[in-house]
């Protein structure tokens, strides 16, 4: 069997430069895990039906398992590692919204987006953002009380 | 001072950051990466297996097949860590391929050639029974086994339960009205969000490190010596935090084939993590159950016997399923008083992925069974199920179908919890109310109970080391599976020493070489026996704070107290001396020093418990019986058959709270996970009993905004044994959850629904006939 070709790659992570000599097969996730040390997403499924993985490319939640990482050459990603005490980190500790803490990157991540762009969202968008990532611990009731209150914070600092 | 408070988890800060780490997440060059092969067979004769063209594949060090391996079991030995010359179900691990990257072991993984000669195979516990069906064990007389491990050899039954209490002819005849319900679902998974991981490395001496993913770190030391003869001393177990347990994570499996698989290729770091896929059936589920409950009751209601049969479904190996088939006999009636009861309980092997613990371990399973009997028995009696209910709660004095004498302290109150209940639930106004033409709401509740079946010599050590600044080091054997309990520990340290909490540091990792033991992280026994074990150490700590404050402060050490970081005269707290002066020993102004630094020590061990008489079941497999009373209200649409939990309720006495907020979280987590088996979740089997969703596109869990509103309130009866009063809380909000969801979907659809998942399909076809609509 032959070895497949490895490609160098420049990503946008964080803020920071970094480059990586990857398989071009390699999906984003494995990336960021295995070459670039950042952990906070997590493998699931490699199936894109639980969302663990979840981070931000160009602002859109992604399920880093889906997605190659040489697609992403030149857009700006955005890990768990790269939010700075956001104010959806918290929230999930205020509400206690999570437990083991497995899901609670990509939950996190999902819901950064989730605010930054629909800041007016209602029950119905928070639904459709959310059904895509499993938490087994808790009930869902908590996350639902930490996103709301972001949610609502965000939206009276804009109407002021 | 720190009990009784929602203080946020030690470790919140690395969970929302991304900076808590996990088995799979320690990365290490030169490691070796498994991969799995597995069996596409649920039952086939292995007649060959050819490993060449997997062994040439690059990267390729080793490809390890089952020959020569011991076999491997709790409680009884009946299981090869890589199958051999059979295999027993869809999914078994048939060999093992390690290379030095994931995709290299996976590529050469479908190298491997296995020859299987198909065996018919064995769907269920009742075709399991059925006269003339294929044998999983033709040599089950041959296994080792534990002393309390009954199987019958020359069936397929692996263990059987007899409980045995009062004359249950005499109950029967003494009853009004006998009624008969039979229950089934078929096994399910846990689905942590972490997978299972292993990593295993062998040293020069001889050292054993294993890093895993696990809920008993310390058992996988006494199996590896068990299996294969290595010294405990020699074997270093790391447990980080782990994503999600619910019981799958505490028995030994991966750990075995990593430890197999370093010893292949010289001792070298390999990894062995399982994909959703290996997860989910390779990896042991939550059993499944076939059973029937017959109750015996005088016009009024009142129960006078209990004949109850389990035919749980553990699968193609015993694991610990024989455990939960006994811990389901043990509290077969539920929190209810009955005089008369005969209950066996079988653990029978099937052609199915093999069971192991699941959160509530046996007790959603037996509660299914007996409170839809229940519902049934109230409904042929037509009175109030709730009334039914309340008559024959079980209280302090009467006994356990083991035969156990309960107290004021180790049972709950029952009868406080469904008064509760009614109450929230607004039972007395409507329990049945038609909506519009299609829609209906109704309301079901069931009633739940456990004791924990554990080892009657499990214990648990807390070692508290002092810091030069008076603060403390807390060190638990318990594993931080997501429960909380470590920082539940970090409160009962702080409160018994007077302190601050945030002085209290945890060590959050499992290390066996410097933890000291916690049997496993099972059966909400973490906060019992390891708050026991520090409460112990706190004392020990107290005690050396005042010999050395004693000698300093000139007083007897009985004069004194510990608290707010000093430690102080009783009678005039202005005489005192700050820990952090002390906590190293102290130095008198002259030089001369005394003490040394202070270490608290402490364990506990269970007490009092008894393995079961083999005839009648007699015998203390728990020190407590927690209960709870819990209710679901569904609004369900007769047109299209689907249906909305709108609210679920439980009411769980806790002997005490110790963290509102963490116990809320633990009650209302475990009610999602129980809706979620109840209504949708199961595994579905081919003819040839090949699992057909083994994904979680397929495999359908509850997902954000399917949840209803949770209502959790606590009773506080206190066991006068446990720390503050606590009983364990983790497990109780589930017990409840699948009887009442199907009671209440009973009375909303007007026909009995005794099967899960309750998904839509399965309330059409019960409506309309069996047979309708099928093929």
């Amino acid at each position: 069997m032959e070895e497949p070709t490895k490609r160098e790659l420049v990503l946008h992570i964080n803020g920071e430069q970094r480059t990586v000599v990857v398989r071009q097969a390699e999906t984003l996730l494995f990336v960021l895990r295995d070459h670039l040390g950042l952990t906070g997403a997590k493998p699931g499924c490699l199936n894109g039906d639980c969302g663990a993985c979840t981070v931000l490319v160009n602002g859109t939640p992604i399920k880093s398992c889906m997605m190659l990482a040489i697609e992403t050459v030149g857009k700006p990603i955005t890990t768990i590692e790269g939010l700075d005490d956001a104010p959806i980190q918290q929230a999930f500790v205020r509400h206690f919204a999570f437990q083991c803490g497995y899901c609670t990157p990509g939950f996190i991540m999902n819901a950064q987006a989730l605010i930054d762009r629909h800041p007016d969202a209602d029950d119905a968008m928070i639904q459709e953002w959310l059904e895509s990532n499993i938490c087994r611990c808790t009930s869902y009731q908590e996350i639902e009380a930490a996103v709301k209150e972001v949610l609502k914070a965000s939206k009276t600092s804009v109407t002021r | 001072m720190a009990v009784g408070k929602s203080v946020i988890r030690k470790e919140a800060r690395d969970k929302v950051t991304g900076r808590a780490k996990y088995t799979n997440d320690f990365k290490q060059p030169g490691m070796l990466h498994a991969a799995l092969v597995t069996s596409p067979y649920a039952h086939a004769r292995i007649t060959s297996i050819a490993t060449s063209a997997a062994l040439a594949a690059p990267g390729v060090r080793a490809v390890l097949t089952g020959e020569g391996l011991p076999l491997t079991g709790e409680d009884m030995r009946d299981r090869p860590p890589i199958a051999a010359d059979k295999a027993r179900y869809f999914g078994e691990v048939v060999a093992v391929v390690v290379a030095d990257t994931l995709a290299q072991a996976e590529q050469a993984a479908r190298l491997v050639r296995v020859a299987y000669e198909p065996l018919p195979a064995v769907g269920s516990p009742h075709e399991a029974l059925k006269e003339g069906a294929p044998l999983l064990h033709e040599h089950l007389d041959r296994y080792e086994k534990s002393k309390t491990t009954h199987p019958e050899p020359g069936t397929n039954i692996a263990h059987r339960t007899k409980i045995r209490k009062g004359n249950i002819e005499q109950g029967f005849a003494e009853s009004d009205v006998i009624i008969e319900t039979s229950v089934s679902f078929n096994p399910s998974d846990h689905v942590a969000m972490e997978t299972r991981c292993a990593t295993a490395e062998i040293g020069l001496d001889g050292t054993i490190r294993i890093t895993a993913s696990s809920q008993s770190p310390f058992m996988i030391k006494k199996l590896l010596h068990t299996y294969f003869g290595e010294d405990t001393g020699k074997i270093i177990v790391h447990t980080p935090l782990v994503g999600g347990a619910y019981g799958g994570k505490a028995p030994v499996q991966l750990e075995l084939l990593a430890y197999l698989a370093a010893k292949a290729v010289g001792g070298r770091k390999v990894s062995v993590w399982n994909s959703r896929e290996h997860d989910m059936v390779t990896s042991p589920v939550h059993i499944g159950l076939e059973a029937t409950v017959k109750i015996g009751a005088t016009n009024d209601g009142v129960f006078k016997a209990m004949e109850i049969l389990f035919l749980f479904d553990g699968g193609a190996y015993s694991d610990k399923a024989i455990d939960v088939s006994r811990a389901a006999a043990v509290d077969c009636t539920g929190p209810y008083h009955v005089e008369h009861v005969w209950c066996d309980s079988l653990c029978v092997y099937t052609n199915r992925p093999y069971a192991t613990p699941f959160r509530s371990f046996g007790h959603c399973e037996q509660s299914f069974a007996v409170e839809r009997a229940i519902d049934e028995l109230a409904k042929a009696l037509r009175l109030d199920p709730w009334d039914v209910r309340r008559k024959n709660v079980i209280r302090p004095g009467h006994t356990t179908p083991t035969q156990v004498r309960l107290t004021k302290s180790n049972v709950g109150d029952m009868a406080a919890c469904l008064d509760r209940l009614r109450e929230l639930m607004r039972w007395d106004e409507w329990q049945r109310v038609e909506l519009d033409a299609y829609t209906v709401r109704a309301k079901g509740i069931s009633g739940g109970w456990k004791t924990s079946t554990i080892d009657t010599d499990a214990s648990s050590g807390v070692i508290l080391t002092f810091n030069s600044d008076g603060s403390v080091n807390l060190i638990s054997g318990v594993v931080e599976i997501g429960t909380g309990t470590k920082t539940v520990l970090a409160q009962i340290v702080a409160e018994r020493l007077n302190m601050n909490v945030d002085d209290v540091h945890v060590k959050m990792d499992i290390d066996t070489q410097t933890t000291p033991e916690h049997w496993k992280t099972v059966a909400s026994r973490g906060t019992f026996m390891a708050g026991r074990a520090a409460l112990a150490a706190a004392d020990d700590a107290i005690r050396q704070l005042k010999e050395i404050a004693a000698c300093v402060l000139r007083a007897s050490p009985a004069d004194l107290e510990v608290g707010f970081g000093r430690v102080f005269l009783r009678d005039d707290p202005a005489i005192f001396i700050p820990v952090k002066d002390i906590a190293y020993g102290y130095k008198f102004p002259n030089g001369n020093a005394i003490g040394g630094q202070v270490i608290g020590r402490g364990h506990y061990i269970l007490r009092h418990l008894t393995p079961l008489d083999p005839e009648t079941g007699a015998g203390k497999p728990g020190p407590e019986w927690g209960v709870c009373a819990e209710g679901v209200e569904v609004e369900f649409n007769r047109r299209d058959y689907t249906y909305r939990v709108v609210k679920a309720y439980a009411v769980i006495d806790a002997g005490k709270v110790l963290n509102p907020k963490a116990a809320l979280g633990q009650a209302m987590g475990a009610m999602s996970m129980g809706l979620s088996l109840a209504s949708r979740e199961g595994f579905l089997f081919d003819q040839a009993q090949r699992v057909l969703n083994p994904q979680l596109r397929t495999y359908r869990l509850i997902r954000f905004g399917e949840h209803p509103v949770y209502i959790v309130e606590f009773v506080e009866t206190p066991q006068i044994d446990a720390p503050y009063g606590a009983r364990g809380i983790g497990e109780h909000g589930l017990i409840g959850m699948p009887a009442a969801l199907a009671n209440a979907l009973s009375l909303a659809a007007g026909v009995p629904l005794n099967e899960l998942p309750l998904v839509p399909e399965l309330i059409w076809r019960k409506q309309k006939g069996d047979g309708y609509g099928s093929l």
